[in-house]
């Protein structure tokens, strides 16, 4: 119960949210408004679950964003300039950020760097070689891009869930087992809650570190896949300052930035408040992107300062 | 010892960098009189370079103290909207400065109020002001890039006093000032031991947590007169893109100049080196026609091997393997 206090009260403060958009905006509460919360926050929310693995370890990564601009660039320039079939450039973008992960997941656990620092190169890398690639957008007009766009899954008459919601559920599911179903994922967490314990109890922590970056170096990959199906479109400069938004997503999911403790849920219900938070900006109409910022900034302030007082109490 | 040699390190670095750009453009190095003032790359290196330098002497402090501000950029931009601001409504130069410096200040106390007091890991605490700043710029600015027209204010970026460029001036001053403060009063101590360890600074009677607060202050004041050196460059407050990847570059510099991310002993030298190391890279990639676009992708490469160089584990592992080497002859 107590453990899954910062979970109910990211749910509350989403229902919150959401009922008071819902009364102050006509059309608001309607099923397309919700189906779309999932929808056009799906890479978002990809990245941001393999985001919440690498906290779980107590780890840091700034590269996210900048490869999913890389892998929406590579991915277009592969298929629309070279003529190759999505089903053979998906796999590679995705090895590639993968390769990217345990390379930057290595630096930090061999050689005892900083993740923030390491990370922080292998965001200039991935932007700086996205660009390399292409600094205009490219398109993509292929009929297995155009069966994504066009397919949903109809439940009853009213709902429709497009295939990019589908598969953020999918990767939540995915990282729910991991993250708190397998040796893997409490290695983990033993991991970001003392590091020397964990070594000393005789878990993996090497292999697990490097895996952990790996794993959301791919994840990143696939969000930047899914950005391409999104714009039917690819651009290097996707995704700039989406890491951010991705590690506010997750604290504001209830999960330790130390590391130690989380929930993967969590961070679907921080996307699902992001998300809400823009649509409702969207709907009124009146109010500036910006407010956007500094809505997700003063949550955020909010969450860290209950956090604290949480962690203080169990001490 | 280990503190000369980063330095020593950062110095062939930055040689070996002007020896490659002289191959390929032996005026490199020519300063020149022109209009009765000083021109040339260097000096353009100079006066550009110094907002990063600026940046980074507050950021050596927050680093030193084994913390780091994310938020610099987004102070940039808040400063150089007080600034269109207040300059566009017939504020005096003075006043304007003075509220920019104040609007940073503010800013550091609040996030060295969130570290220190109330305990919150540095990049986090941080991140809140990195994320609402921005916002916060626009918010001031409407959305909009507003266009400062006032020579006095644009002086400060790009004028020159006695035929020196202005920027470099007031920031090599700064840094002449805060070494001295920091080196020949206790307080440089008081940082490196708060760094260093913070639970025995305490037990020494040292107020670890007031300690901190001044850097992140400092930081921020930084950051705000950063931010009028922006705007007063551009003649213009540009809430989006002003500071942007800032702390980044000053993270950068820092760390390249020798201080360590996980507090303790620092150096300021080493900053001032490792930011002209990044402008010198910058204008390097600008004469080989590196689109700017690209120009990252070197960057992280000298981010990976400073990075590596400063590795204890690889620094054991050579020099055991220098050992074995020269035994064997």
């Amino acid at each position: 119960m107590k453990r899954n206090l910062p979970l109910l009260a990211t749910g509350a403060i989403l229902l919150v949210l959401f009922g008071a958009a819902a009364v102050a905006y006509d059309g608001f509460l309607s099923s397309r408004v919700i189906v779309n919360l999932f929808a056009d926050n799906a890479f978002l929310g990809i990245a941001a679950v393999g985001m919440t693995l690498v906290i779980f370890a107590g780890g840091i990564d700034l590269s996210v964003g900048a490869v999913i601009g890389f892998t929406s660039i590579f991915t277009a320039t592969l298929i629309t300039g070279r003529g190759l079939h999505p089903a053979a450039v998906w796999p590679m973008a995705i090895g590639l950020g993968a390769v990217l992960g345990a390379l930057m997941g290595t630096l930090v656990h061999v050689y005892r760097l900083p993740a923030f620092l390491i990370t922080l190169a292998g965001m200039f890398l991935a932007r700086g070689m996205g660009f390399w690639l292409n600094t205009e957008s490219v398109g993509i007009s292929h009929r297995w891009y155009d069966a994504l766009a066009n397919f949903d899954l109809a439940i009853g008459d009213a709902v429709h869930v497009p295939a990019a919601a589908l598969l953020l559920l999918g990767v939540v599911l995915v990282g729910y087992v991991v993250g708190h179903h397998t040796r893997f994922g409490r290695t983990l967490l033993a991991i970001g809650g003392n590091e020397q314990s964990a070594l000393l109890m005789g878990l993996p922590v090497g292999p697990a570190k490097i895996a952990v970056y790996t794993l959301n170096g791919a994840c990143a990959a696939l969000a930047g896949i899914v950005a391409t199906v999104y714009t039917s479109s690819g651009n290097a400069s996707m995704g700039i300052g989406l890491e951010l938004d991705a590690i506010a997503v997750v604290v504001i999911g209830g999960t330790l930035l130390t590391g130690g403790r989380g929930h993967v849920a969590g961070t679907l219900l921080g996307v699902l408040i992001f998300g809400t938070i823009q649509a409702a900006i969207l709907f009124d109409g009146r109010l500036s992107s910006w407010w956007m910022r500094i809505v997700v900034g003063a949550l955020l302030l909010t969450f860290i300062l209950l956090q604290r007082i949480f962690v203080r109490r169990k001490s | 010892m280990k503190r000369h040699s980063s330095l020593l390190w950062l110095a062939v670095g930055l040689i070996l960098l002007v020896a490659y750009n002289l191959v390929g453009n032996p005026a490199f190095l020519k300063i020149s009189v022109q209009d009765g003032h000083l021109y040339g790359v260097p000096i353009d290196i100079l006066t550009q370079g110094s907002r990063t330098m600026l940046l980074a002497l507050g950021m050596t402090l927050v680093i030193a103290t084994g913390g780091v501000d994310l938020s610099v950029g987004s102070v940039v931009a808040i400063a150089g909207a007080v600034c269109a601001l207040l300059l566009n409504s017939g504020t005096s130069l003075v006043v304007t400065l003075a509220a920019a410096v104040g609007v940073g200040a503010l800013a550091g106390g609040v996030n060295g109020t969130l570290v220190a007091r109330l305990g919150i890991q540095p990049i986090v605490a941080t991140l809140i002001l990195m994320v609402a700043g921005r916002g916060i710029a626009q918010l001031i600015c409407g959305g909009q890039v507003i266009i400062i027209d006032r020579k006095s204010f644009e002086f400060l970026a790009n004028g020159f006093v006695a035929g020196l460029p202005v920027a470099p001036l007031v920031v090599g001053g700064l840094y002449g000032l805060t070494h001295l403060f920091l080196r020949r009063t206790a307080v440089g101590l008081f940082v490196e031991a708060v760094g260093d360890n913070e639970t025995a600074s305490r037990f020494a009677g040292l107020a670890a947590a007031r300690v901190k607060i001044l850097a992140y202050v400092f930081c921020g004041v930084c950051a705000g007169l950063t931010g009028v050196l922006t705007a007063a460059n551009i003649r213009a407050a540009d809430a989006n893109r002003a500071g942007e990847n800032a702390e980044l570059d000053a993270i950068f510099a820092v760390v390249v100049g020798g201080t360590a991310l996980t507090g303790g002993r620092f150096s300021i030298l080493g900053t001032f080196l490792g930011a002209l190391l990044i402008q010198t890279l910058a204008a390097t990639m600008y004469f080989r026609g590196v689109p700017p676009a690209v120009a990252p992708v070197p960057k992280a490469l000298l981010i990976l091997a400073v990075s590596l160089l400063q590795s204890e584990k690889l620094r054991t592992w050579i020099a055991s393997h220098w050992r074995r080497k020269e035994g064997a002859v």
